[in-house]
């Protein structure tokens, strides 16, 4: 299937309705994973509700696929616990925990047609043949595969394989969906479409939990109803994503997440009852969302590069000069690197002045105070 | 028109590939140890002591009982050597590659060095274990107070057959293991999460991978144990004669060199059967 055929209406949509699993809660109780000696996931606490999609994202070795792998029973915890609905699963074997999983390389069975990769969880849990025929048609009506039921996974896309793996986890009706960076193996085009699709599937499977595990910022974002960012084995923070985005708790939270520039600040008055603190960088004062932060605080001022204007308006009320160093378009946004005051700071504008300022130049930037987060400057984690 | 000039149009220069030339020497040397001698066993099959073609006496030696027999055992106890090479080397490489536990490398390349040996040595050594007076024996008669030893099967066919195992299952090991190192164990982790038990994992998911490598090492062993001489001779197993047993009591003991050709024709076809068949799987597994 070409990626036009991933455009327009939802292939997804079709009978999904009917591949409703009853989603349970993921619960982690201090989970810690260690080969030997090296810890590779501190103790673990984090909830996701029935229905939810929480995205893993960290770099790598972070631990984020090995809480996964510790869900699906694959990675036995050396302390805590873990549970799914109301069943303790930490003692089960995967195959006992009635789960689903897709993984980066799909992991289909060559040696099956797509009908008999989408029927051999049912099969394998002894499900009679009636059943098993109406399960294959409504998993691969739900992905749109239907029409290549017959067919082997080496005679199908990359982007077809990762449909078929999602048909194949769906047809159990698994209480949770283990996604395992289910879309690293696909070019950036299909990948992007396949994002969407995704999120189309979750939309008809309002049920379906899903723990998906990616360092894709992209596919988190789009995706999760809450993020949870990993490293170096430990959770550094967890909410929901919208939330996560605007208001990052620390500097990794918001460096992973999307591009942010940090602008050292002292803080001139507290938080107010608004949630507004004013805070000096140079001779400018300026206006942020702040949590708790008291007057003399040394803190850092997030700003998304979108959220900075080479305009002022009557939300735009912060400016900060900077000197323009470079100008990079790349057809949809136009990027600026500009510094202010040593640090630099990056603009992405989808509209600019006809006029653009040359290299060197002095040029003002505006921005909205609730675009902003303050952030505590020695928060590293 | 200077002569010279004249040779140059007529006579283009030869354009002689580089290297072509190096065919001959390995043809050669093959020709003259393999498929010479090949080809004098052949027409020595056809021909009776005074160099008259007789083919009367290929058909009679192919109806033979004492070929006929022969040729039953050598069959049987192949086959029997291959499915028992194949059930434990099936188990072994399953455990090996699948089972973690330290030190499997290290049975592996163990197992491994059964190729380097002599196949008569493992012979020597069941004696010293199962035959009359081995330690088994000896161990069974002293703890039962019995008179005679209990355990009589090495020298039968069972126990060319248990020697042909046990010296042959490394070639069964080594093709499944390397088939095995390539089963995708993303494969096996979703055949886990949705719901099967290890045994279907193997049967469904890993045996179809292996089923190019059990046919490779499966037939390799089976060459190797059709024309097993050492281990049949070691034993001396009353009343099993096989193929390469049975060449070399015509010829050496009989002097009956006709008849001892017209045996290992048969016996080179059947090779070159079995080897064809391993070549073809060998080639799908990519060896």
């Amino acid at each position: 299937m070409s990626a036009a055929a991933f455009t327009g209406t939802s292939v997804m949509d079709i009978d999904a309705a009917k591949v409703r699993g009853a989603g349970s809660n993921v619960h982690f109780d201090k989970v810690s994973v260690a080969y030997g000696a090296h810890v590779v996931l501190h103790p673990l606490t984090l909830d996701i509700a029935p229905g939810e999609i929480l995205a893993m994202i960290g770099p790598s070795g972070s631990g984020k696929t090995t809480a996964l792998r510790a869900v699906a029973g694959f990675v036995r915890p050396v302390s805590g616990r873990i549970r799914i609905g109301a069943t303790d699963v930490t003692d089960l074997p995967p195959y006992e925990r009635g789960l689903g999983m897709v993984v980066q390389n799909y992991a289909l069975f060559p040696h099956m047609r797509v009908e008999d990769n989408v029927a051999f969880g049912l099969r394998a849990q002894g499900a009679d043949k009636a059943l098993i025929g109406e399960r294959i048609k409504d998993a691969l009506g739900t992905v749109g595969m239907l029409a290549y039921a017959r067919r082997y996974p080496r005679e199908l896309s990359g982007g077809q394989q990762q449909r078929v793996a999602i048909a194949r986890a769906l047809a159990v009706r698994p209480r949770v969906l283990l996604l395992d960076e289910p879309l690293s193996a696909l070019d950036a085009q299909i990948r992007r479409n396949m994002v969407e699709e995704i999120a189309r599937l979750h939309r008809s499977l309002p049920g379906l939990t899903i723990l998906y595990v990616t360092h894709d910022q992209t596919e988190a974002l789009t995706l999760a109803d809450k993020i949870a960012i990993m490293r170096d084995g430990r959770v550094c923070s967890h909410g929901p994503t919208t939330e996560l985005y605007r208001r990052p708790p620390n500097r990794f939270t918001a460096e992973f997440l999307g591009r942010a520039n940090l602008l050292p600040v002292t803080v001139a008055e507290a938080v107010g009852s608004k949630g507004f603190a004013t805070a000096r960088h140079g001779d400018a004062l300026l206006t942020g969302a702040g949590r708790n932060e008291k007057a003399g605080d040394k803190s850092l001022l997030c700003i998304r590069p979108q959220h900075l204007s080479l305009t002022a308006d009557s939300e735009h009320t912060n400016r900060i000069v900077g000197t323009l160093r470079e100008v990079h378009w790349q057809g949809e946004l136009t990027h600026l690197v500009l510094d202010v005051d040593g640090t630099p700071v990056r603009v992405s504008a989808t509209r600019l002045p006809i006029a653009l300022p040359e290299p060197g130049a002095k040029v003002p930037l505006f921005f909205a105070p609730a675009d902003t987060s303050l952030l505590p400057e020695d928060a590293g984690v | 028109m200077p002569v010279s000039e004249a040779v140059a149009l007529r006579a283009p220069a030869v354009r002689r590939e580089p290297g072509k030339l190096w065919i001959v020497p390995p043809a050669a040397l093959l020709a003259l140890l393999f498929f010479y001698p090949l080809a004098l066993i052949a027409r020595q099959a056809f021909l009776d002591d005074s160099g008259i073609a007789n083919f009367a006496e290929v058909i009679r030696v192919l109806h033979s009982r004492f070929f006929l027999n022969a040729l039953i055992n050598t069959v049987s106890i192949s086959v029997a050597a291959t499915a028992g090479c194949l059930v434990v080397g099936l188990v072994l490489a399953l455990i090996l590659a699948f089972v973690p536990f330290p030190g499997s490398g290290f049975i592996a390349r163990l197992i491994d060095t059964f190729i380097a040996l002599p196949t008569f040595l493992v012979t020597l050594a069941f004696t010293f274990l199962y035959g009359s007076a081995g330690m088994l024996n000896a161990g069974l008669m002293e703890t039962f107070s019995l008179p005679l030893p209990p355990v009589d099967f090495l020298y039968s066919a069972w126990g060319v057959i248990l020697a042909e195992v046990t010296v042959y299952t490394p070639f069964i090991l080594r093709p499944l293991l390397a088939a095995f190192s390539l089963v995708d164990h993303g494969q096996i982790e979703a055949a886990s999460v949705l719901g099967a038990r290890p045994f279907r994992i193997v049967r469904q998911i890993i045996l179809p991978a292996a089923v190019p490598a059990l046919i490779a090492g499966g037939s390799l062993c089976l060459l190797l144990t059709v024309n097993e001489f050492g281990i049949v001779l070691f034993i001396g197993a009353k009343g099993v004669i096989t193929l390469p047993l049975l060449i070399y009591g015509k010829a050496i003991q009989e002097s009956a060199y006709q008849v001892a050709c017209i045996i290992a024709v048969v016996n080179i076809a059947l090779s070159l059967g079995l080897f064809g068949l391993y070549r073809f799987a060998a080639g799908r597994l990519g060896a």
